[in-house]
């Protein structure tokens, strides 16, 4: 199951959500706010989503994700507004009977999260521009003239 | 023509200086709609690397819009 927040992301306390007497292993992914891309200093993050979408779009995932390698139980809260370098934007948790499955399917839900959602990440730089990731004109655009 | 609502996200609601309007439109499908957005605001992203949706569904460029739906524009989305 997919959430947004707001808050900042509690990893222990979504582990625990997992505990399963049946679970001999649990995968986690953390992504963090990291403070370079592409040679640019980066100050911090703006995350926006459409969230009614991106749930949908994420129960999808995580169905291919269960019926490719059958877990108990996964979650994942990826963050929106503004973060600061290495606040945990997006965290991602599967437990399973054996390791393979949880590292897998912990795999395959962030890799498809991060193509799939509508989820969009804006840079703030060190120059006081900033820039949409991926969105190769606006990028260019932000960083040549439009100061935010 | 046709009268239809288009929300914008991200940076084309920055190009677009608002979130939605509804403009009367002489479209057929949902790629129609892009590009007339394109030439209103002066966005040049290609479609192939947006997403859109039609009334909260995920659709193709191809699909046919109608008269009073709501058209989701989503620039390359980057999650994660």
């Amino acid at each position: 199951m997919l959430s947004m927040t707001t808050a900042a992301i509690d990893p222990d306390a979504l582990r625990k959500k997992l505990f399963d007497a049946a679970a001999g292993g649990y995968c986690a992914f953390e992504g963090w706010v990291r403070n370079e891309n592409d040679g640019h200093t980066v100050l911090r993050l703006e995350y926006e989503a459409y969230e009614p979408l991106a749930i949908i779009e994420g129960d999808k995932i995580f169905a291919e994700a269960k019926r490719e390698f059958p877990f108990l139980h996964a979650l994942c809260v990826h963050r929106t507004g503004m973060l600061e370098i290495g606040d945990c934007a997006v965290w991602v948790g599967v437990a399973s009977p054996h390791r393979d499955e949880a590292f897998r399917a912990c795999r395959y839900i962030i890799d498809e999260l991060k193509v799939r959602l509508p989820i969009w990440k804006k840079e703030h730089y060190a120059d006081g521009h900033s820039g949409w990731v991926n969105c190769e004109r606006c990028a260019q655009h932000g960083r040549a003239g439009s100061p935010t | 023509m046709k009268t239809i609502t288009v929300r914008y996200f991200a940076m084309f609601r920055e190009h677009a200086g608002v979130a939605e309007e509804t403009l009367t439109l002489d479209v057929g499908t949902a790629a129609d709609v892009f590009e007339c957005t394109k030439e209103r605001h002066g966005s040049a992203e290609p479609a192939g690397h947006c997403k859109v949706a039609i009334n909260d569904e995920m659709a193709d460029w191809s699909a046919v819009v109608s008269d009073g739906d709501t058209v989701l524009l989503f620039p390359p989305v980057a999650g994660g």
